[in-house]
């Protein structure tokens, strides 16, 4: 059988990146972080469970700048796949499908979960 | 009149009668995720800097207890939905495929109840 060769669909390496496939690349990434983030507040409640002495090196780990670090990406992840996931639920009802709303959403988005991450560590850390 | 073709009907492998109940799920969970990420947010301001005892008693506040719950609850099952995908799309290799989604399914169902059972732990007193 003689092989065609017939034309390929862009790999992700030579396609040139766009605000509306990296946010999408993002969405997904913070997902996948967000999952592993669970552990972490899965941890946090077993170990207020078990007693004291557990729930203080919880205490003692979110202290730490790992544990800071860890806290920081979580808040990251979550607000960013919370404005982001809000943008996917207006698609889903047939809203703002035009490229340019597209574009116009994932800056507005883009903001929104920088400014709630920042609000969210403003208390955090004023408190 | 069948439409299965005859190939269909010796496999027996039909359709699953689940249709977009996988997209449904997703999108529903989504939707009670956004104020519900927002009261845990909120919620963990209130946890911050809170000695043992202190947590107990505010995870003994019904209120508390339920919001965490609903956001626990419906968080992992959104996160598996998710990561399903995730390892649909982007593994190819069939055995590895079923081994990671046996893991998500199950890992996610031993997560959810060990914090499920630590949370009603805390909320109804040891």
């Amino acid at each position: 059988m003689t092989q065609h060769k017939r034309p390929m669909s862009p790999h992700l390496q030579v396609y040139k990146p766009q605000l509306t496939s990296v946010l999408s690349i993002i969405h997904r990434g913070t997902g996948v972080g967000l999952a592993v983030g669970t552990l972490f507040i899965t941890w946090w409640l077993v170990a207020a469970a078990s007693g004291p002495g557990p729930y203080e090196a919880t205490r003692e780990f979110y202290g730490s700048w790992f544990g800071q670090l860890v806290l920081f990406g979580f808040s990251v992840c979550l607000f960013y796949h919370l404005c982001n996931g809000v943008r996917h639920l207006f698609w889903d009802a047939g809203w703002m499908l035009e490229i340019e709303d597209v574009y116009r959403s994932g800056w507005v988005m883009l903001c929104a979960s920088v400014v709630l991450t920042f609000i969210a560590w403003f208390i955090g850390l004023s408190l | 009149m069948s439409l299965e073709s005859p190939l269909g009907r010796v496999r027996g492998l039909g359709t699953a009668k689940e249709g977009t109940g996988h997209f449904w799920h997703q999108r529903l969970t989504a939707i009670a995720l956004v104020p519900l990420t927002f009261l845990f947010v909120i919620i963990m301001f209130v946890f911050f800097g809170a000695d043992h005892a202190r947590a107990v008693a505010l995870m003994g506040n019904p209120l508390v207890a339920t919001v965490m719950l609903l956001f626990l609850l419906t968080g992992f099952y959104h996160m598996k939905l998710g990561m399903q995908v995730v390892i649909e799309d982007y593994i190819s290799h069939e055995g590895a495929k079923i081994a990671l989604l046996l893991c998500v399914t199950l890992g996610t169902v031993a997560l959810a109840t060990a914090s499920v059972f630590a949370l009603l732990k805390l909320a109804l007193g040891s």
